[in-house]
């Protein structure tokens, strides 16, 4: 089963009425799929066409334009090492070279206990401390490589199951939005004014 | 609109005028209009790729900049997303607009394959056109182009090779925009974009062919063109396609005498230059193997080929024969799929004859009346305030006229009242939809319509009624009794009637109706099968496959002892007539056709008549001769002239305008109201299911068949019911059931379709696989059939 889960469904209807026109939400709702599944299935697509009212062609149009969605099946823990200037002149691509022994796969590939995936990345915006690297998108800098092996091994024992949450999990705190800030369904350009809740108060 | 120059009238400034000058010459533009739209106007050609008349800029491709003055000097814009602005002065090809041109050139060529010589757009293709007209002569770019597979196919029909695309999204833009059918769509959007479908969902939409039309590269092209011919080898002539009564208009070129493509011309009151898959490709059916090439006549072995004269000879023995035991055992059907000269020449003839019962409708479209109510033309319809469907699902099966209703709500300029037994193309459009079952839409109309909300609806201007048969399982009278519902609410609402064959108003209004008191078609049908009918002309009429109750047909078939059939193949009807005469098809006729809303425009012969074949009117005018009675025409010139002079609707067409594209509307007459008969429908079994057959865009038509491009994408029949509706049963989707009623049955698939309203079943007419005709009645009021599992 991998269209959205009934909880998730029901989310998803929450943040659709956030929105005036219901294909806005379409990358909330996205993210929530990729959360259940560890990457975007076609089913899903297809159900987030059904919620939002659009074809499963403009939800494929839509998602494969954002590279942090995924198509097929990425590992537990994605690791994306930077190789842009900075780091590559402060050793990635040795990290690279090492990290592909390490887990015995080549970049782009996926370990074949689908523990790791390992993936090239560009700049990743913390040039100071190169070289860099992200495991589902939480950081670790200046990475040596026996800081990569250390990583790895932690990531197999469990032991920073708080800090990174598997593939597909972006936050454990979730917005809460008001049901009565939810500006609901309505043709965009009907919407004229601020939405009442500002109270007069100036728009955000 | 006029457009007023106030310099030369001295008259008071139109309010929507704007001055400006481009390249130097003063002009007048309209408020709102795109600089590229006034430059065309002025013939200052403007490079373009994305931009189209008919779909709102995107600015894509920034071929068309253009230089506007400014007060801090000349800047420049793009012009297709640019409007005109009062004193606004415009150069379109200076040295630095040339330089900016040139370069987008450059940069679309970056990528570009140039496989010119083995595309199919080459010759014809905007890009060639304006690399040479616009572009550098040179490129500077020595990197490895962009690879991709060479050309896949996104539908049955459709093939797309990224590598030539340039990103101009027209296609996907049509899709989404005007189609409604968003199935492509640019995906993997920064440096590989691509236009693309869903992993394994084909790009079937019915408008499919319009993409390719209107892709400026070959990127986009068409199973049934690809590599027939060169665009420099084509000949090619302006007409009307008969496939559908929307009448859209169409140049037809062919190579080496035979057809090889359709396009959509661009004329404002009808088809807005898009045309619909089956209409743009079911030309294939002329060049058909299967075409007959000379007359036929029955003998013992069989149907063997003849001349003209022995056929002609047999044929006018047997209407002797039979109009000498009296003039009702002679009965003409069909004739819509002809010229309005066609039909014009047989209902001479049939009044030489004295033949009263002729009827070019079969039994699936209304009381010839509907064409004498208060009419109103597609765009008066698409521009009413209020738009009451009460009509078969038009995406199905007037397909350019959805898009033209569909465009009218979308742009919220009118809204839609549906009235349906399911959901159609333009459900998800509608301001409203009311559920009907079939039989009580009178009263469901009454009831929605005096409601406060719609009452309001309807007194904000112009309320237009799209009227036409959506059921052929029911009796016609629901629908003319929901008409009068709607003008009792609604007195002043104007009628876009809507049935669907190709020139089913031509031949109807040139006489090819019954007469005097006889009956329609079924009547006939009817008359035929008890025996009363010695003599039955099909002209281009396959009652096998036109006509919902299959049974009669068949004993008619049987019963008569004469059948004669005009027609281009051999079809379920004639394979057993005594004479066929081969009538020369589409593209190898000239001649004039109306429209659903009487409009009427030319057609143009392309190609030579395959063998001997010949346009239904000459075998009319032989048939005649060959008969003792001249109908005095020997060319199709006279002919012509001879209608617009006898028959009143007609006279308009003596306007030179009706040549050309816009064509001519008939003259109307004085409106006259609807008279409906007051039949009830039964009450439903609650057990039973009423039950809706309408068709589709793909049937077993016999020129989709005859298309093998075509031929693939016709669905098997199956029935389909609200998915709540199985449980009910106790049958799983997609199994087999038996559908009963009155005493026959047919084993058929179920298929669960959240379309179909409960305690409706919907059964596609003329779909291949199960037989369903068996099931209709179509003299009954209505039709309730029992669905059970099979045991
Ligand atoms: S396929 Fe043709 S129409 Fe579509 S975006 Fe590419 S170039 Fe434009
Ligand atoms: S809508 Fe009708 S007239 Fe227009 S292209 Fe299709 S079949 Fe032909
Ligand atoms: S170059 Fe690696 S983080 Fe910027
Ligand atoms: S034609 Fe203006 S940007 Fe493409």
């Amino acid at each position: 089963m991998s269209r959205l889960n009934e909880a998730n469904t029901k989310l998803a209807r929450e943040i659709i009425s956030r929105y005036p026109r219901p294909k806005s939400a379409l990358i909330p709702l996205l993210h929530i799929s990729q959360e259940q599944n560890g990457y975007i299935t076609r089913e899903a697509m297809q159900h987030l066409g059904e919620l939002v009212g659009v074809t499963s062609a403009e939800v494929y149009g839509t998602a494969t334009f954002y590279e942090m969605f995924k198509f097929e099946p990425v590992g537990k823990y994605l690791i994306n090492i930077c190789g842009t200037m900075s780091c590559a002149l402060l050793g990635a691509h040795e990290l690279m070279h090492h990290a592909e022994k390490k887990l015995g796969v080549k970049a782009g590939g996926t370990t074949r206990d689908g523990m790791f995936t390992l993936a090239h990345a560009e700049c990743q915006a913390a040039c100071t401390e190169a070289p860099t690297l992200q495991v589902n998108y939480r950081y670790r800098l200046r990475v040596t490589p026996a800081d990569f092996d250390k990583l790895v091994d932690d990531l197999r024992d469990g032991k920073l199951g708080d800090e990174i949450p598997q593939h597909g999990v972006l936050a454990k705190v979730r917005q809460v939005i008001a049901p009565e800030r939810a500006v609901g369904a309505m043709a965009p350009e009907d919407v004229n004014d601020a939405p009442a809740w500002l109270d007069g108060k100036a728009a955000l | 609109m006029t457009i007023v120059d106030p310099a030369k009238t001295g008259e008071v400034a139109d309010p929507n005028a704007v001055n400006i000058t481009i390249n130097g010459k003063p002009t007048v533009a309209r408020k709102g209009e795109l600089i590229i739209a006034a430059a065309d106007r002025t013939d200052d050609f403007i490079p373009r790729f994305c931009y189209h008349p008919r779909m709102p800029s995107v600015g894509m491709c920034r071929q068309c900049l253009v230089e506007v003055e400014t007060p801090r000097g000349p800047m420049m814009v793009v012009s297709c997303m640019t409007p005109v602005a009062e004193g606004q002065v415009v150069r379109t090809a200076t040295d630095a607009v040339k330089k900016a041109q040139e370069g987008v050139l450059e940069l679309l060529l970056a990528n570009h394959p140039l496989d010119c010589p083995v595309c199919d757009k080459g010759g014809e293709c905007p890009l060639q056109d304006q690399a040479f007209s616009h572009g550098p002569g040179e490129s500077r770019f020595v990197e490895e182009k962009r690879h991709y597979e060479k050309p896949i196919a996104i539908s049955d029909i459709v093939y797309l090779d990224r590598e030539r695309c340039i990103l101009c999204d027209r296609c996907t833009r049509f899709a989404d925009e005007v189609a409604g059918d968003a199935l492509i769509s640019f995906t993997s959007r920064g440096n590989d974009t691509q236009v693309m479908t869903f992993p394994d969902e084909p790009f079937s939409s019915y408008f499919s062919g319009n993409t390719v039309q209107i892709c400026p590269v070959g990127a986009l092209t068409a199973k049934p063109y690809r590599f027939k011919a060169r665009p420099w080898d084509l000949d090619q002539t302006e007409s009307t396609c008969t496939s559908c009564s929307v009448g859209c208009r169409t140049v037809v070129q062919s190579s080496r005498d035979e057809l090889v493509r359709y396009q959509g011309v661009d004329v404002d009151p009808v088809n807005w230059g898009w045309l619909c898959d089956r209409g743009r490709y079911n030309f294939e059916s002329v060049n058909s193997p299967d075409r007959l090439t000379n007359p036929l006549v029955k003998t013992d072995a069989g149907l063997e080929a003849t001349s003209w004269a022995v056929a002609l000879e047999s044929a006018a023995r047997m209407i002797r024969l039979a109009l000498a035991k009296g003039q009702r055992s002679v009965a003409i059907l069909g004739g819509a799929r002809g010229t309005n000269e066609d039909a014009f020449a047989w209902a001479m003839l049939a009044d030489k004859l004295g033949i009263d019962q002729r009827d070019a409708q079969l039994g699936d479209g209304l009381n010839p009346e509907v064409f004498n109510l208060n009419q109103a033309t597609i765009d008066e319809a698409c521009s009413a305030s209020t738009i009451i469907l009460l009509a078969p699902d038009l995406k199905e099966e007037l397909p350019v006229l959805y898009l033209r209703l569909r465009d009218a709500a979308q742009k919220r300029r009118s809204k839609i009242i549906e009235f349906s037994a399911h959901d159609s193309g333009l459900t998800p459009y509608a301001w409203r939809t009311f559920d009907y079952e079939p039989g009580n839409q009178a009263r469901v109309v009454r009831d929605a319509l005096s409601t406060d909300e719609v009452r309001q609806q309807l007194s904000r201007g112009q309320v237009a009624v799209v009227l036409g048969r959506a059921n052929l399982a029911e009796s016609e009278m629901f629908t003319l009794q929901a008409a009068a519902a709607v003008f009792e609410a609604v007195p002043n609402a104007k009628v876009l009637p809507v049935l669907r064959r190709g020139n089913v108003r031509g031949a109807v209004v040139a006489g090819l109706t019954p007469q005097n008191d006889a009956g329609d078609a079924i009547d006939i049908l009817n008359a035929a099968a008890a025996g009363k009918i010695d003599c039955l002309v099909l002209l281009g009429a396959d009652p096998m496959s036109d006509v919902a109750d299959a049974g009669v047909v068949l004993r008619a078939l049987a019963q008569v002892k004469n059948l004669i059939s005009i027609d281009t193949m051999l079809t379920g009807s004639n394979r057993n007539a005594d004479v066929v005469l081969p009538a020369a098809a589409y593209g190898e006729k000239s001649g004039t056709t109306t429209n659903l809303e009487g409009r009427i425009s030319n057609l143009s012969q392309k190609i030579t008549p395959r063998g001997t074949s010949r346009p239904d009117w000459m075998i009319a005018t032989e048939l005649g001769i060959a008969l003792g009675v001249d109908i005095g025409v020997s060319s199709l010139e006279q002919l012509n002239q001879k209608l617009v002079a006898t028959v009143a609707a007609f006279s308009a067409s003596k306007d030179p305008r009706s040549t050309r594209g816009d064509g001519v509307l008939m003259t109307r007459e004085t409106p006259v109201s609807i008279s409906s008969s007051s039949v009830k429908a039964p009450e439903r079994n609650s057990y039973d299911f009423r039950l809706v057959v309408s068709r589709t865009m793909y049937d077993k038509a016999q020129s989709t068949l005859a298309s093998p491009s075509l031929v693939g994408i016709v669905n098997d029949a199956a029935i389909h019911v609200h998915p709540s509706e199985l449980a009910r049963i106790g049958v799983a989707d997609g199994t087999n059931v038996r559908v009963g009623s009155e005493g026959t049955s047919i084993v058929a698939p179920i298929k669960a379709n959240s379309r179909v309203h409960r305690g409706v079943a919907w059964l596609p007419f003329n779909h291949t696989g199960v037989e369903i005709n068996p099931l209709l009645n179509i003299k009954g009021e209505v039709t309730d059939v029992r669905i059970e599992p099979i045991k």
